[in-house]
């Protein structure tokens, strides 16, 4: 790899004003293809979801999917974005093997939404606006392996191998104005933006936004311009980021090798540049420049698009309340700080909350055991708190088994442990374990006179008044009833048995 | 034997259905004549002999067992090498599909299959259907019937040749600029082009998506209609295809008349390059429209003067990006694949290979015509004469049922004759063109022939959109009253081959 030169950060944003632009492709959840009746699902045999259209067999034809423009609206709607009355797709025209026509079905100057908006939250509470150009509809790619070369690229491979079961998913290309005035916190905002609308896209329902699985990919575009002044500067665009901590990684890395150019008196090329997961670097891709041409123009194998408003405005009304508005509710709602809601909200905590509190906890043990035992639990196991084997409604159960006195919090936590190694329900768990606290009045009576018994000169300093001695004996009968009986009355007890008040 | 050959496609089907003859009977005889005289027409590419004997016996079968049989079961027809078949190549006239044997079937061949009408083989065009005398196919040129040194016509000249040498009585041809009704003309047969959408286009290899139409050939009025009915209709698998009834093509052509109707004359399609026979035919079908009680109107379509301009610059552009691809990646010829060459060095040399010089200059044409900084000029102002042709349409339809011309300037030029002059080809078209870039439906058929060289002259009539019926009803009257004044039907006078 080669070697760039970077000036810090800080030296960067001393002298430069970051611009960037976003470009996200986010896969579509349909269960067939943007324009013929394959099936989408994941992890089929290579080419078993294909047919003459997806194969851009000669004479096929393309059929649009009536739920990938319903879907494509929905998004436009929910970036505030204008619903065209009329557009029509457009062939991009390039040569690429994986693309079965050498023309990918797109939308051009004639996009489904257009001029939105989506309102950014960082982690200190600030709200950025990032302005949304457009939202299109088009179509996925096959998928190339290059196989035989040291990089998996295609330079020094021996072979490719195509799988064309990617070929015609319907993608929404959502693209933002230039990103301007971010200054410091650009690629805070960049992250940020992406989780945001990954958040929106999820809320929606369209897709599942999975970026680990390619769902939604991310392009980078950044330039920098001398501080105070306004023309922008060469971009480059780093293609193809695929995590959020990527996202900012990306912008970083860029605004410091731009700032080394620039600062050595050189330019930037106009070029694509890979990006590196694991140095957080990019390199060249391909050079850019302005003549790319790819021939547009409107595709006569389909008919115009021309949403009725009535519907748009029936979707409109039945979108869900967006990310941003239910993060802010929830937060007051539970009363907790901006910070402990990002913590919530990085933790993938958020619906499991919520679904926890709609089986009936209380708000507080519902974030305490899944930011707590179970966030801990999840991080040991390297998975998703989401992917736990542990239902809301089983940490719901839990958690009333606290509130009614029935467990403390360690036997609740066995009892977790207990549904987590599979072993049942909570009250399964209880009942073979035998978690039960120690609530027999007679039994836990009998357990205080032994332990009195067998720690006289203990007992005696409580008689005494010394009251902060009585948790040694509360320890004891702890010890005795093996961690079942409640520990607060537990002390009571002994006080009142000692004839001393708590 | 010999006399099945000569039956229309509607006393075939008669014949069949009351037990006179047999489908295999007819289907044998039609192969025997394809045996005896298509190595001098070259009508055929492909001559499926057994998957015909078997659609026949089919259809003899269901008779057999009391089954009703539709209007065209056990008629032979020829299809254009364009549409695709399962079990026979498709080659759309061209070496780099040469051997491709489609996966799938077009919504055109599963109809025909579904009416139990039986597919003797593929039929000869230019490549990709460019071209307006079949000289384009890389399989060789095909002969016209009247005279084999004579162009049959195209792209669709193996499907006229076809009909006008009785080797079938059904042919399906495309129509993009005039691909069905030219070869018409020149060969003294009927073809239709319906209006833009009426007939599916999934599995026709497209040229220019926005113009190709699939439609009826045949040697009667009645036997276009039969077909016209059965190919017809909307098909989900083509976005552009029209969801509304088939307008009563059938009925239309069983009860022809012109009394009372307005017919249009425009004064655009005559002039320079017109020959004098062609204009003498025309004239004469003027005078015969206005004895059989219909009124002339003449009319001024100036935006038809741009016509063939815009056309040249729609179908390669279209076209341009319809055939990027043939890369010789997934299927057809592969030229170069010997493990030292890169993809595209591959993809090159086939494209250089496989394609022919009339499809590069059309996709060279249309690469530039959609360039960036040349889209305006060129792609953007077609779009826009394509606008006023169909405002000239609108215009003239609110005072005519009708418009009637020559179909084509000329009769059927000599092979060779027009091979190196391209542009000498696209006035060929001159007449058809307009109906393609404005969508709605033409008809070509036979109104006598040439007296300078004897060859057939064709009558082209314009209906609007979704008016296809108004081409039968006054395609049947016009052709019983030539028939009636010629004491036959005009195919009588061609040579025996």
């Amino acid at each position: 790899m080669t070697v760039t030169d970077l000036v810090s950060y800080e030296d960067a944003l001393a002298s430069y004003d970051p611009v960037m632009g976003l470009e996200v492709h986010v896969e579509l959840g349909t269960k067939t293809k943007m324009f013929c009746g394959c099936a989408t699902t994941l992890g089929a045999d290579a080419n078993a979801q294909t047919c003459p259209t997806c194969l851009g067999l000669p004479g096929s034809l393309p059929v649009v999917n009536a739920i990938g423009v319903e879907s494509a609206i929905k998004i436009g709607l929910a970036l505030n974005c204008s619903i065209a009355e009329w557009c029509r797709f457009a062939r991009k025209n390039y040569f690429y093997p994986d693309m079965p026509k050498n023309f990918q079905t797109s939308q051009y100057d004639e996009p489904i939404a257009f001029d939105g908006y989506l309102d950014v939250q960082l982690e200190d509470g600030e709200v950025f606006r990032v302005q949304i150009e457009r939202a299109h509809m088009e179509e996925d790619t096959g998928k190339s392996t290059h196989v035989g070369g040291a990089t998996g690229r295609i330079h020094g491979a021996s072979h490719s191998l195509l799988d064309y079961n990617r070929a015609g998913i319907p993608l929404i290309e959502i693209v933002t104005k230039p990103i301007e005035g971010a200054g410091e916190r650009a690629p805070e905002v960049a992250k940020a933006y992406v989780a945001e609308l990954r958040e929106l896209i999820k809320a929606l329902g369209v897709s599942e936004a999975r970026m680990e699985m390619g769902q939604m990919r991310c392009d980078v575009n950044l330039s920098l311009r001398p501080n105070g002044t306004e023309t922008f500067g060469t971009r480059s665009e780093t293609k193809n980021v695929n995590s959020l901590r990527s996202v900012e990684r990306a912008a970083r890395f860029e605004i410091q090798r731009h700032a080394a150019v620039l600062s050595s008196g050189g330019t930037i090329v106009q070029e694509t540049r890979h990006f590196h997961e694991e140095d957080g670097s990019t390199t060249a891709g391909r050079i850019k420049d302005n003549a790319e041409d790819y021939r547009y123009f409107p595709e006569p194998d389909l008919v115009p698009v021309a949403p009725a408003r009535a519907w748009v405005e029936e979707l409109r009304a039945a979108l869900p309340e967006l990310p941003r508005v239910r993060r802010n509710r929830l937060r007051e709602e539970w009363g907790v700080t901006a910070h402990d809601m990002q913590s919530i909200l990085n933790a993938g905590a958020v619906d499991l909350i919520v679904a926890t509190i709609d089986a009936g906890a209380g708000s507080a043990a519902a974030r305490k055991w899944w930011m707590g035992e179970l966030a801990r639990r999840a991080n040991e196991d390297g998975v998703e708190l989401s992917a736990l084997a542990i239902t809301p409604a089983q940490v719901a159960r839990v958690a009333a088994l606290v509130d009614e006195g029935s467990l403390n919090d360690k036997l609740a936590r066995q009892t977790i442990e207990g549904v987590l190694a599979g072993e049942g329900d909570p009250d399964t768990v209880v009942e073979k374990r035998g978690l039960k606290v120690v609530s027999d009045e007679g039994a836990l009576g009998a357990a205080v006179d032994e332990a009195i018994a067998g720690n006289a000169a203990i007992a005696d300093k409580i008689r005494g008044g010394k009251v902060a001695a009585a948790g040694a004996l509360v320890g004891a009968v702890m010890k005795a009833t093996r961690g079942q009986a409640d520990a607060a009355r537990v002390r009571e007890l002994i006080l009142e048995k000692l004839g001393v008040e708590g | 034997m010999a006399d099945l050959i000569k039956l229309t496609a509607a006393e075939t089907a008669a014949k069949i259905a009351s037990g006179e003859v047999t489908a295999v009977e007819v289907t044998e005889a039609h192969l025997a004549r394809i045996e005896a005289v298509d190595e001098k027409v070259h009508a055929y590419l492909h001559v499926d002999r057994e998957g015909a004997l078997a659609q026949a016996r089919a259809v003899d079968e269901k008779r057999a067992r009391g089954e009703k049989l539709g209007p065209l079961a056990g008629v032979p027809l020829a299809l254009k090498d364009i549409f695709t078949t399962q079990t026979m190549p498709t080659t759309v006239g061209s070496k780099i599909l040469e051997g491709w044997i489609p996966p799938y079937d077009a919504t055109l061949t599963k109809r025909l299959k579904d009416a139990d009408v039986v597919i003797l083989g593929k039929t000869n065009m230019d490549e990709f259907a460019m071209g307006s005398s079949t000289e384009n196919s890389a399989y060789g040129p095909t002969g016209n019937p009247w005279d084999l040194t004579k162009i049959p016509g195209g792209s669709g000249g193996g499907s006229s040749a076809a009909l006008a040498s009785f080797q079938a009585p059904l042919a399906i041809g495309t129509d993009t600029g005039g691909s069905i009704r030219q070869p018409a003309a020149v060969t003294g047969t009927v073809g239709v082009k319906p209006t833009y959408g009426a007939v599916s286009r999934y599995g026709m290899v497209a040229f220019s998506s926005s113009l190709d139409q699939g439609g009826p050939c045949a040697r009667t009025v009645l036997d276009a209609a039969l077909l016209h009915e059965a190919i017809a209709g909307h098909d989900a698998l083509d976005s552009t295809s029209i969801d509304a009834p088939v307008p009563p093509v059938v009925e239309a052509a069983r009860n022809g008349s012109v009394q009372g109707m307005r017919v249009g004359v425009v004064k655009q399609f005559r002039g320079e390059g017109y020959q004098a026979g062609v204009v003498q035919r025309f004239d004469e079908s003027v005078e015969l429209l206005k004895s059989l009680g219909a009124e002339i109107v003449e009319l001024d379509c100036p935006s038809f003067d741009l016509a063939l301009s815009a056309y040249y610059l729609i179908a390669p552009s279209e076209c341009s990006s319809n055939l990027a691809r043939f890369d010789a990646m997934r299927y057809g010829l592969r030229v170069g694949d010997d493990g030292t060459k890169s993809a595209e060095e591959v993809t090159a040399l086939t494209r250089e290979a496989g394609f022919g010089d009339e499809v590069k200059r059309r996709i060279i044409l249309g690469t530039y015509a959609l360039s960036s900084g040349y889209y305006d000029a060129y792609y953007g102002s077609a779009q826009k004469v394509r606008t006023l042709i169909t405002q000239d349409f609108a215009k003239s339809f609110e005072q005519v049922d009708v418009i009637v011309s020559p179909t084509t300037p000329t009769t059927a030029f000599p092979i060779g004759e027009r091979a190196d002059d391209p542009m000498a080809m696209y006035l060929a078209d001159l007449c058809t063109i307009p109906t393609n870039l404005a969508g709605n439906a033409a008809m070509s058929l036979p109104c006598g022939l040439a007296p300078e060289d004897g060859l057939p002259v064709g009558l082209q009539i314009i209906a609007p959109a979704m008016k296809d019926d108004r081409l039968y009803q006054v395609g049947a009257a016009v052709e019983a009253a030539f028939v009636e004044k010629w004491g036959h039907p005009l195919l009588e006078e061609a040579p025996s081959l």
